[in-house]
């Protein structure tokens, strides 16, 4: 025994007189967690966050969350003698005057942005396989919600170093709490601490990136991993994977070893991706001036699908009959459309769940072509918000492929109603074709593409009947019937209550499932195979009649 | 389509040499008798060589006496240092019509360039060449010139120089192949939908800074790794979504992998 | 609620019964499992993997004694970066990245492979925990009076309802109350325009045709030291373009501009950005921003892009020294619109 291993050991001991940690790991030590790259997406994300905890608390030793002018004498030539905020005077200092401080600090941004894409893929998985359905609606709530906090989060830390391309970005945040009706411009007033910029943003920013998200991200997290504990791990569907089951590989030591090292690799490509590749170089943006700007002003990846629309958007704006203004053209695609995305992805289990009327359990994944519908919207929403990201670069898409910047935020403001649906039209075709594909194996097993000529001249293709490994794939698909409407009235000729609501369930419920492919039942399986053997019986018969040599693909 | 263009440009530029030989001939005398020397620094050899080409290349688009058509601007009065910077940065003359005229290898050689300015600077006064002296920053201020820059040209450049896009197609170009002496030529002449800066309202002390950052720009390092083309968040988030992203997917798909 | 279900499961007709389950394929062994030599070469492979990486910290802390921040390096077409940030980060993430290929490596080839089964129980509280936690509850509600005495029900929901108030209102001195600020800038009769960075005032025929300036007023480096904030020029930052006057197709107001040189504000009325990609031939002023697109030469109207209203322009004149100066403060609030605006 390795002294590591005794003093584990004895610690545990010592610890079990005064809290029941044996209880708690002799359940939890080989708990069984299923091995597929896509269940590692989250972990991206969760790692990310704690590289973002370890190396924001070695950017807050140096960084002075404050709009006092100072004037910069440090090692930067280019900015030495500039007036600038103390902000982005420490951030410089951070930058070339603290050794290692580069590397933080773009370990940190590189960080935030894996944190924000991974999260993203994470949900695609989820989203996808409908991991999303009971009882997991709650964790998808939390997740989605995190991907939320995690935008509000990166704008805040984006804006942090006060230089010129975060200013621009603070100011037209400005400008959309300015277009809120009624509230708008005492919202303004009350977050700027004034006018704007005035000089209480930056610090008010600091305390809300430091202190209040990264607490309710980390409590985030915390419910988010007790939830993924408590119900186990989903898995896709395979031999010997039942909805009652996880198969896979115990927590300790193959999952501390496998999770483990790969918090290890998620560091330290972030490390290396820091090391060579510079990410927001603040010294290059300058200080901000309000009346500063560069060509090509962008925010951060994941705020671009609002900057996209904020860009796209006509120029609607309406007086009402006192005088006031209604800002449509920044309320709409800044505030209306991002909140219709989120309620509707953070809602999205229930409705599905109300659509579908399935209200049981679900431990085994829905593979994406056997939920079309759903496969197809999560396909057209992606459309609808990559092409708002595209579009919150046409800038720097018309520069880099000579286009105008007009002509793309026209074809935005079409692509962006003619893509998604058929987008949508398309997936759902390709997915029922997947499960009418698969249907055929079932039946009539796998074209071999031999083709064999008959002594009487007819040809026959030789079908090779599927795997095991892929029956119990295929066949884990489960068919739901579309609810039907409810009579008007029942037998006794009582109105049917909430007749309309009902109706329209059933109307939604019959767009959901219309057309799906059902998986052959085993009597008819049986029956395709009775015939498919019948058929091989009358081939052998004729080649043996004929004194044909019989290919061995017949006899097995 | 493109084809048929290409043809067709090959037709015009057949009868745009034909003209321009047919002016050469007709035109020569009638225009010199109202030529004047306004610039001192050129010989009246080079004006009458500038001549030449400018009816040869030019006149189709500018006019015999460069006054101008529908097709180009007047140039009385640009100066030669509008010459210079259009012709050195090989964007006259315009291989075809377009948006914009792009920088590419120049056509004609310095010593064509200069005759040429020497005969646009001959028809009326505009701003000269500048001379080293003006494009000598060893006194200039860095610092200041950075604010300058963002002050003055950041907006269409970019911050780091690299360009930008404008409105239907337009562009601001990259800086950084660009001369000092071409830059001080763009500031004084405003070439196309540049604006125009000035010694009045952008005096030379101001203009040598602004090179002096500029070069800075071209030449800095850049301290923590691969600029990404310096255009901002966008190349960054292309980089995560792919090589970064890409990177960790390949591990998850490793450590999902069954071993044989 | 039960009801509900077991009617949703009726009307939907789900496909059961017709489960297929197949047994868990058979467990092939690796070649780790087998080849004992091939289990020592992996251990070899895990345990150099740890070394290296301990080899890169100790490179790690000798780089960061070492190499000063001010030291650069050379990567040819790479570009030239930082030594300092480069051997740290490279050292740091090789050393990370040993420890998690090496510990993956590890459980891959020398852990078992041998996947176990782990049954699931109902997530759900069974019935009887269902039953006592109500039991509990009711006991509680019914000990607390809580439904019984209305009175104590309903103050104490007001009261509730009243205590977050304080939480509220004590927000109020966060920022003072807009006011009428918005509507005005520094600008007033007889401001100097002043050309920014360098601070000249500006004579009429100091621009010409095609020239652009960004200006601000001459009092406003004293206001801006006076308020030690950015305030007065976030709203107050114009800029001056020159055309002939004869391309002026309309103005403002009459008169407000001085022989084709106009002032407009260089805030965008759409959500705020500074602007000033004035392109001379077209008289066009872009936003780097969302793309808003303003014909200054025709008051300055919105020709394309997101923005509502037309940028708002600066009344000037000359003053009798001869230099320009405004002629009065902006004629409307600048930068963004808001709800008062009208």
């Amino acid at each position: 025994m390795s002294t590591v291993v005794d003093g584990v050991g004895k610690a545990i001991g010592r610890a079990d007189d005064r809290a029941p940690i044996s209880s708690l790991l002799k359940d939890n030590l080989r708990k069984v967690f299923p091995d597929h790259w896509s269940f590692m997406l989250g972990e991206i994300a969760l790692y990310s966050f704690i590289i973002l905890l370890l190396t924001g608390v070695y950017l807050t030793i140096w960084y002075q969350p404050s709009m006092q002018e100072v004037v910069y004498h440090g090692s930067y030539q280019p900015l030495v003698g500039i007036p600038m905020s103390e902000a982005y005077n420490s951030a410089l200092h951070i930058s070339f005057d603290v050794r290692g401080g580069l590397l933080i600090r773009q370990i940190h941004h590189w960080a935030a942005l894996f944190f924000m894409a991974a999260m993203v893929v994470h949900m695609f998985r989820i989203f996808f396989t409908g991991a999303f359905r009971k009882p997991r609606e709650f964790n998808w709530v939390i997740g989605g919600s995190m991907i939320l906090i995690g935008l509000l989060e990166g704008f805040a830390g984006y804006s942090l170093p006060d230089d010129l391309l975060s200013g621009v970005g603070v100011r037209i945040v400005a400008g959309i709490i300015e277009s809120i009706p009624v509230v708008g411009t005492y919202l303004l007033f009350f977050l700027f601490g004034g006018q704007y910029p005035g000089h209480d943003f930056i610090p008010r920013l600091y305390t809300f990136h430091v202190l209040l998200v990264p607490g309710i991200l980390l409590a985030s997290v915390g419910l988010h991993l007790v939830l993924i504990f408590y119900h186990k791990h989903t898995q896709y569907p395979g031999p010997g994977r039942t909805n009652d089951n996880v198969v896979g590989f115990p927590l300790f030591p193959v999952y501390t070893a496998k999770a483990g090292g790969f918090f290890f690799i998620v560091f330290g490509v972030t490390v290396l991706m820091a090391a060579f590749v510079t990410i927001n170089p603040i010294w290059a943006y300058g200080p901000y001036v309000p009346d500063q700007v560069t060509a090509g002003s962008q925010p951060d990846w994941y705020i671009g699908f609002v900057d996209g629309a904020l860009r796209a958007f006509p120029n609607w704006e309406s007086e009402n009959f006192l005088g006031h203004t209604w800002s449509w053209n920044i309320l709409i695609p800044c505030v209306l459309m991002p909140g219709i995305l989120v309620a509707l992805l953070l809602s999205y289990p229930f409705l599905e769940a109300w659509i579908t009327g399935d209200t049981r359990e679900h431990h085994l994944l829905d593979r994406p072509r056997n939920a079309a519908t759903r496969t197809a919207l999560g396909a057209m929403a992606i459309t609808f918000y990559g092409i708002l990201v595209i579009n919150g670069a046409n800038d720097i898409v018309a520069q880099a492929f000579n286009l105008s910047i007009n002509q793309l935020t026209w074809f935005t403001r079409i692509g962006v109603f003619v893509f998604p649906p058929l987008v949508f039209i398309a997936t759902r075709r390709f997915c029922l074709g997947l499960q009418r594909r698969d249907r055929d194996l079932l039946m009539h097993g796998r074209e071999s593409g031999q083709i064999l000529r008959l002594p009487h001249g007819e040809f026959i293709e030789i079908h090779t009947p599927i795997s095991d490994d892929e029956k119990a794939v295929i066949l884990a698909k489960r068919d739901i019937a579309p609810i039907e409407a409810p009579p008007a009235t029942d037998e006794n000729g009582i109105a049917t209550p909430g007749l309309r609501a009902k109706k329209w369930r059933a109307k939604l419920s019959n767009a959901y499932f219309g057309e799906n492919v059902k998986r052959p039942t085993l009597a008819e399986i049986e029956a395709a195979e009775h015939h498919h053997h019948d058929e091989v019986a009358h081939e052998i018969d004729v080649l043996h009649e004929a004194g044909a040599p019989i290919p061995s693909e017949l006899t097995d | 389509m493109t084809s048929t263009s290409v043809r067709r440009n090959k037709a015009t530029g057949l009868v745009v040499l034909l003209a321009g030989l047919v002016i050469t001939g007709v035109g020569y005398a009638a225009v010199t008798s109202t030529a004047e020397a306004s610039v001192a620094m050129y010989s009246q050899t080079q004006i009458d060589q500038g001549k030449q080409l400018f009816q040869q290349g030019c006149a189709t688009c500018h006019g015999l006496a460069a006054q101008g058509s529908s097709e180009g601007p007047s140039l009385i009065g640009v100066g030669a240092a509008a010459v210079n910077f259009q012709v050195a940065t090989g964007r006259m003359p315009m291989a075809q019509p377009a948006n914009q005229a792009p920088r590419k290898v120049p056509v004609y050689n310095d010593d064509q360039i200069a005759a040429l300015a020497a005969y646009v600077a001959s028809l009326g006064p505009g701003p000269a060449v500048p001379s080293d002296e003006d494009l000598n920053t060893t006194d200039a201020n860095l610092a200041e010139g950075g604010v300058l820059f963002r002050t003055n040209c950041a907006q269409c450049h970019n911050f780091a120089g690299h360009g930008g896009a404008l409105s239907n197609g337009k562009y601001a170009p990259s800086l950084m192949n660009a001369t000092p002496r071409q830059m001080y030529e763009a500031m004084l002449t405003g070439p196309q939908n540049m604006p125009v800066f000035n010694d009045k309202t952008l005096p030379p002390a101001e203009k040598r800074a602004i090179l002096k950052y500029i070069n800075e720009l071209q030449t800095a390092p850049s301290p923590g790794g691969l600029a990404l083309g310096s255009l901002g968040p966008v190349t960054e988030g292309i980089f995560i979504w792919t090589a970064g992203l890409g990177a960790l997917l390949a591990v998850a798909v490793w450590i999902g992998a069954k071993v044989r | 609620m039960s009801n509900d279900h077991k009617t949703d499961i009726a009307t939907t007709g789900i496909v059961e019964g017709d489960i297929v389950e197949f047994p868990l394929p058979p467990h092939h062994h690796r070649l780790t499992d087998t080849d004992p030599r091939a289990a020592r070469r992996a251990e070899r492979q895990v345990s150099t993997m740890f070394i290296l990486s301990g080899l890169c910290i100790i490179a790690f802390i000798a780089a960061y004694i070492a190499i000063p921040e001010t030291s650069y390096l050379n990567l040819g077409p790479a570009g030239t970066i930082q030594t300092s940030n480069f051997m740290l980060g490279l050292t740091f993430g090789l050393a990370t990245l040993l420890i998690g290929i090496a510990a993956i490596h590890w459980a891959k080839k020398l852990m078992s492979d041998e996947e176990i089964v782990d049954y699931r129980h109902p997530v759900g509280s069974p019935q009887e925990d269902r039953d006592a936690a109500k039991a509990a509850f009711d006991a509680g509600v019914a000990e607390s009076g809580f439904v019984e005495r209305k009175m104590v029900r309903r103050t104490l929901l007001g009261a509730l309802a009243l205590f977050p108030l304080p939480l509220i209102v004590l927000l109020k001195d966060m920022g003072p109350l807009p006011g009428d600020s918005l509507r005005h800038t520094i600008w007033r009769k007889g401001s100097r325009i002043v050309i920014d960075v360098t601070g000249q005032p500006l004579r009429p025929e100091d621009m010409q045709v095609g020239s652009l300036v960004s200006a601000s007023p001459a009092d406003l480096k004293a206001i801006q030291e006076a308020d030690g904030d950015q305030n007065a020029r976030a709203k107050a930052s114009i800029i001056l373009v020159r055309m002939k006057p004869s391309d002026i197709v309309s103005e403002q107001g009459e008169g407000w501009s001085w022989n084709g040189i106009l002032a407009f504000s260089k805030i965008c009325t759409h959500v705020g950005c500074p602007i000033a990609l004035y392109q001379q031939r077209t008289h066009h002023l872009l936003c780097p921003c969302h793309q808003s697109t303003f014909d200054l030469a025709d008051s300055g109207k919105v020709v394309f892009g997101p923005a509502a209203r037309a940028m708002p322009q600066l009344p000037i004149t000359v003053d009798s020294e001869g230099f320009l100066v405004a002629q009065s403060d902006f004629q409307q609030p600048v930068g963004p619109s808001f709800w008062e605006r009208a």
